[in-house]
């Protein structure tokens, strides 16, 4: 059935939504991307919130002009606007008020919204123009989507990818610094805005599928995901559009396969799931990768701690650095040194007293700055330059009577 | 309007939407002071999967499990949130944003999979409430006021959203210092021996349990709107914590009232006949406020930013 419904054998409707889910959910990921690093995500939830009242009045006026109000590209229209208008607004507050930008999102998300739900009221009383799909706009509705809105979806959707790709050098530019940006020569106001403004037009576009609540998590989570898998701004852009239009394609296939299972939100838990592995699976800075970093470096103080007690000959209360030593066959179970753990506890004494010397001459300031109590003095420092320094340290010397 | 009208009809969702017009807006104050304002957004987004898994755990719809799951929801969300950020090393308001819109999606979900179509238990609800159906139908004039016959019909959102709102003002009292010492400068706040991490995890908690009384009755759009707006048009009016909370407050009340009194009242005088959306004109109400503050208020300006 899941299967049937991933490689769209699963009737016409199916197949539309999918296809439409999954072309969004491209456009959805690659924009998120710039929003994203420039620290902005939550813009987004501004911008999706205030195309409510757009929709209600678009739908209104088509009303009132004595239409069927529920021509999709109008009412997105509409939307459009009053998202354009909720963005300026916050840029608006942040600019020239003391209000930091969270409290401008917030107001005016709230405010819109309030007055979109405003909107909605009045239109339930209205007779005319059957008003019962305009709900669907909040959490999407994919049960009566006709070809013609499916072809909405894919040529916003294609249109903003496209200008999106255009975009990137600077965007990518004045997300990471602006000072530079704006010195060599790039509107990072005007960027700044046209970030916003593509967002804009994929959560427009995206209103009938997702609806307005969820299509905010499908411009941060792709973006999020695929930070964790490379510091590369075009490959987190690539892998946040895969991401997302991988999330979308499933989603969808899987709401497709029971009544019961809006596609909005499975869209965006399949889309969590994936930032939910990502996060802990991740090469490098991943939470699993991390706890290994931190096993190994555990591992390497304790037992660099350890041989350096047993060159001493004091004695070692850590029973996790007396574990490691007999793991590693340099000390018995009762603290004493092997014959290979002393030729190794006696190496380690004698990096120290290198290092010291390394450190306490300015001739090897640069090697010096590498010393972190751990670091083999023979990954700094070439064999020559050792051999001076054990002649400066001199050999074993014997009592002088 | 005579009382025998007004009385059993309008005061009640009236005061309610004032009471939790100013229970939200009081920590609210705190919240957009510490740029933490989307913490309402996003508690008010959690309170619905809170609320089904409460439904779906006792089976009914009954009000103190439903305020106990969206309160540990909204718990765990902050907690998520946290987790989140530091975990993945993600900044804040992409942790937020994940978090919640996950959080909500599963609500959704769930409230599509559990059988719900018997009870009142839907997104539309959540979203907008029903202030307009809180009605006091004991009630028969101002008389009723001091009728304890009368009085024992009054609805229970009423009682319950007094409540949390003198919880909620005893907790500003009675932290007031440690609140406006740790939102204002953490680290004086710290050498001075507070626990700064504890107050502001108190203020959320605090803040979520205003929003969830505020939503059980009037829906979640208006608890964020009362968390930022008043705030930050009263933000807008002063430099003094203390002014700025007494003018928080005013235009919660105010917002509240005139919110209520358009949306009842508005259409007829445009000569329709259907009420609007009370929680929605409320909201919209106290984006007309905080415009006309960033527009004419006093300190508007950040302080040393330039003259235009």
């Amino acid at each position: 059935m899941l299967w049937d419904a991933l490689t769209l054998q699963l009737g016409y409707n199916a197949t539309l939504v999918t296809i439409g889910a999954c072309f969004l959910g491209v456009a959805a990921g690659v924009t998120g991307t710039f929003l994203y690093l420039r620290k902005r995500a939550l813009v987004s939830d501004a911008i999706s919130h205030a195309t409510l009242p757009g929709v209600g009045l678009a739908f209104i006026l088509m009303v009132m002009l004595g239409g069927d109000g529920r021509n999709l590209p109008i009412l997105l229209l509409g939307s459009a606007v009053s998202a354009g208008l909720g963005l300026l607004c916050v840029n608006w507050l942040t600019r020239n008020t003391r209000l930091a930008e969270d409290a401008a999102i917030g107001a005016v998300l709230s405010v819109f919204f309030g007055f979109g739900i405003v909107l909605l009221t009045v239109i339930q009383t209205m007779s005319a123009g059957r008003a019962a799909g305009l709900e669907g706009f909040l959490l999407g509705s994919t049960a009566g989507m006709l070809w013609n809105d499916a072809v909405v979806i894919a040529v916003g959707g294609a249109a903003t990818l496209a200008l999106v790709l255009m975009l990137r050098r600077p965007m990518g530019l004045v997300a990471f610094d602006p000072e530079f940006a704006a010195s060599s020569g790039v509107n990072v106001a005007r960027i700044d805005l046209s970030i916003m403004g593509l967002a804009m037009a994929v959560t427009v576009v995206g209103l009938k599928i997702v609806g307005l609540i969820l299509i905010v998590a499908m411009l941060i989570i792709p973006p999020v995901t695929a930070r964790f898998w490379t510091d590369r701004t075009d490959r987190v852009a690539l892998i946040s559009g895969l991401c997302g239009g991988a999330a979308a394609w499933i989603g969808a296939a899987l709401s497709a396969t029971a009544p019961a299972l809006p596609t909005g939100p499975i869209i965006v838990l399949v889309s969590f799931a994936m930032f939910a592995i990502s996060m802990f699976l991740a090469p490098n800075r991943g939470v699993l990768a991390a706890v290994l970093r931190h096993g190994r470096f555990q591992r390497r103080v304790h037992m660099r701690q350890g041989l350096l007690a047993l060159a001493q000959g004091q004695p070692i209360y850590e029973n996790y650095t007396l574990r490691l030593l007999r793991k590693a066959g340099l000390a018995h179970p009762d603290g004493v040194a092997t014959e290979a753990g002393k030729a190794r506890a006696a190496k380690a004494l004698r990096d120290e007293k290198r290092w010291e010397l390394v450190r306490a001459d300015q001739a090897f300031e640069s090697a010096a700055a590498l010393y972190d109590g751990l670091r083999e003095i023979e990954t700094v420092l070439t064999a020559d330059q050792i051999a001076e320094i054990d002649t400066r340290i001199g050999g074993p010397r014997g009592m002088t009577a | 309007m005579s009382g025998a009208e007004f009385v059993p009809l309008s005061l009640t969702p009236m005061l309610i939407g004032i009471f939790a017009a100013v229970a939200c807006a009081l920590p609210g104050n705190f919240l957009v002071l510490r740029k933490q304002a989307l913490i309402g957004d996003a508690i008010s987004h959690v309170v619905l999967p809170g609320i089904v898994v409460a439904f779906l755990v006792t089976g009914a719809v009954s009000a103190w499990p439903m305020m106990i799951g969206a309160a540990l929801a909204s718990v765990v969300a902050v907690v998520l949130i946290e987790a989140v950020r530091r975990l993945g090393r993600i900044e804040p308001g992409a942790a937020m944003g994940l978090t919640f819109t996950a959080m909500f999606a599963a609500g959704v979900l769930l409230l599509e999979q559990s059988d719900t179509s018997a009870v009142h238990l839907d997104v539309e609800h959540a979203l907008y409430g029903n202030l307009e159906s809180l009605i006091w139908l004991d009630a028969v004039g101002w008389e009723s006021l001091l009728d304890p016959i009368a009085l024992a019909g009054l609805p229970v959102e009423l009682i319950r959203i007094a409540v949390t709102l003198m919880a909620v003002c005893a907790f500003t009292w009675l932290f007031w210092r440690p609140l406006k010492l740790s939102t204002f400068d953490e680290g004086f706040a710290q050498t001075l021996g507070m626990r700064t991490g504890w107050i502001g995890l108190a203020l959320v908690i605090v803040a979520a349990i205003a929003a969830v009384a505020a939503f059980d009755a009037v829906g979640s759009i208006i608890v964020i709107a009362m968390f930022i707006c008043p705030p930050a048009a009263a933000r807008l009016m002063t430099n003094q914590l203390e002014v700025q909370i007494v003018w928080s407050v005013v235009f919660a009340f105010l917002s509240a009232v005139l919110g209520y009194v358009l949306a009842g009242y508005g259409p007829l005088w445009l000569g329709h006949d259907n009420a609007v959306s009370a929680a929605g004109m409320i909201a919209t109400v106290s984006g007309m406020i905080l415009a006309l503050a960033a527009l004419f208020a006093p300190c508007r300006k950040r302080a040393g930013a330039p003259a235009h």
